[in-house]
């Protein structure tokens, strides 16, 4: 069974550990707390970091007891109170640490007395599959005949590949999850001129995973984050070295980072809309133009003329639909709607995480140009968008599952 | 008379307070009380959602949920004391709170009760641990 080691601060008072075991238990992973002397205040002057917190000085020895290998396990989850400042520095600073002294994957969360074991449970699916399914994760080249299908909040896709070259695909926007796979699938095998008995292996990914999983009978039925990593690195010929892959979804956005295409480190969003592509979809509405027409007009706009006071989806909007009666331009507005995204995903999200350099972005919203120049303004790079970026938790999905021919 | 004690799972304050005839408001009781609750499924602690959202009498939703779940546990008690012993810079074995934020607070909720209250030191050595003991000793025997 996989260890996780839990480092955390404020679960048992805010009654979620339950939660935390119940998500663990779900993937076939138990939940370990690393064994630390009681005076721990040598590890914590050691590690440099002397929080006030004796809670939090303890999640520093555990910490210290995994690095130092004193106390064994395959996974960690660093966890502390939202809204804790404290809690905030330790977190970061003991993923780095661990990053630095052990090849353990880890995730980080920061919960709320409403954090549920379903919210953990695609975080935790992910920290096992990257420990049990290491060898499969390093499959480079697809064989044979499979199909992925990544069944996401906003949208459906189907992919079909062939001998390591994609031969059909095709996506649609998600109503009910089985209905719209049907209609994907059905277009993707007429693009590659097959029939379904032709598919060998069939992987799938997204929220309607095990619906979509048991109704094609898949070989693969695995979350989104590490399915969606091997997509990426593999369209954007980045499979050897580092790279960030930042998916900016419907729902919820994952940033990524991977080594030789297998994931170590991620962080996966889904608190607010106004850091996602929900956002985009909105101020589109609202300026009536068309989802990718927004991202052309971003590209055109200045991404720093349209001052906003607020990143959230109704205030935020209401304050573009402010700046257009001001005077400003649709384009200068539909860029500052990119910029917002871009900058709440960077002060949320990749703050959780060190990007490293090529960053791959991928997902839907990468097809709006205003958004990935603007995330290569914050970010102060070019942002890699291979093609059919799109469709990676597909073309993860087929390129893994043919694993199992 | 009942009296709060900090930090509030010390053992050897409980033990102090009982010895001397009083009622300790401690928090070995309301764990106790809890984890024999069968009604009650939320390990190790049993603190539930509905628990932290008590903590809103005492602090603000803007506080993180690790220190309203305690002051769930703490705050009732501190509402029932009639006197108080707080020990400060104490060694986690002496007794832990595990969180800094919640420790502020608890002593701010103690000293605004106006009741009586004895502050200490943790002791270091022999004599003061003397000196600790019978401070306690004279103030549990002069609560009335």
């Amino acid at each position: 069974m996989i260890k996780i080691a839990q480092l955390s601060c404020g679960n048992d008072y805010s009654g979620i550990q339950n939660e935390i075991e119940k998500a663990a238990e779900t993937v076939g992973a138990k939940i370990v707390f690393p064994d630390v002397d009681i005076d721990f205040d040598e590890a914590v002057e050691e590690f440099g970091f002397n929080p006030v917190s004796p809670g939090l000085k303890l999640m520093i020895a555990r910490a210290k007891a995994l690095a130092d290998k004193s106390f064994e396990a395959d996974a960690v989850l660093i966890a502390t109170c939202f809204r804790c400042a404290e809690g905030a520095l330790i977190r970061n600073e003991l993923r780095r640490y661990l990053q630095r002294h052990t090849r353990l994957p880890v995730v980080m969360y920061s919960f709320t007395e409403n954090t549920k074991a379903s919210v953990l449970l695609t975080r935790m699916e992910a920290l096992v599959t990257i420990v049990k399914r290491k060898d499969l994760l390093g499959r480079e080249r697809q064989v044979g005949i499979t199909m992925g299908l990544d069944s996401g909040s906003a949208t459906t896709k189907a992919v079909i590949m062939q001998d390591n070259k994609i031969v059909g695909k095709y996506w649609s926007p998600t109503t009910t999850v089985l209905e719209s796979a049907e209609k994907v699938v059905a277009e993707a095998l007429k693009e590659a001129k097959m029939d379904l008995k032709d598919i060998e292996s069939v992987g799938t990914t997204g929220y309607g995973r095990y619906i979509l999983g048991q109704h094609y009978k898949a070989k693969l039925v695995q979350e989104e984050l590490t399915v969606n990593s091997k997509g990426a690195v593999f369209l954007a010929d980045k499979q050897k070295g580092e790279a960030t892959i930042l998916d900016i979804g419907g729902m919820d956005n994952k940033a990524i980072t991977v080594m030789d295409g297998i994931p170590d480190s991620f962080t996966m969003g889904g608190i607010c809309a106004g850091a996602s592509g929900r956002f985009l979809e909105t101020t589109a509405k609202r300026l009536g133009v068309e989802i990718f027409e927004l991202g052309e007009m971003a590209a055109r706009g200045d991404l720093h003329k349209v001052p906003m006071n607020s990143y959230c989806t109704v205030f935020g909007i209401q304050g573009l639909v402010s700046a257009l009666a001001e005077g400003y331009t649709k384009d200068d507005v539909a860029a500052a709607a990119c910029r917002s995204v871009a900058e709440q995903i960077y002060q949320q999200q990749l703050q959780e995480i060190d990007v490293r350099f090529p960053v791959i972005q991928v997902g839907g919203t990468s097809l709006l140009k205003g958004l990935v120049k603007a995330v290569g303004d914050i970010l102060k790079t070019e942002p890699l968008v291979p093609q059919n970026s799109q469709f990676i938790g597909a073309v993860g999905g087929a390129l893994l599952c043919s694993g199992f021919i | 008379m009942k009296v709060f004690i900090y930090p509030p799972n010390s053992m050897i304050l409980q033990d102090l307070v009982e010895r001397f005839g009083h009622k300790p408001l401690a928090l070995a009781k309301e764990i106790e009380r809890r984890v024999n609750d069968p009604e009650l499924d939320s390990p190790p602690m049993n603190i539930t959602e509905i628990d932290v959202k008590v903590g809103l009498k005492y602090a603000a939703i803007e506080v993180p949920s690790g220190v309203r779940g305690r002051l769930a546990m703490f705050g009732p008690l501190i509402d029932e004391a009639e006197a108080a012993i707080i020990v400060n810079n104490f060694p986690s074995t002496f007794g832990c709170m595990a969180c800094a934020r919640t420790n502020e607070i608890t002593i701010y909720l103690i000293k605004q009760k106006k009741v009586p209250t004895l502050e200490l030191e943790y002791p270091t050595n022999d004599e003061e641990v003397e000196d600790f003991i019978a401070r306690i000793k004279n103030f549990l025997e002069g609560l009335k």
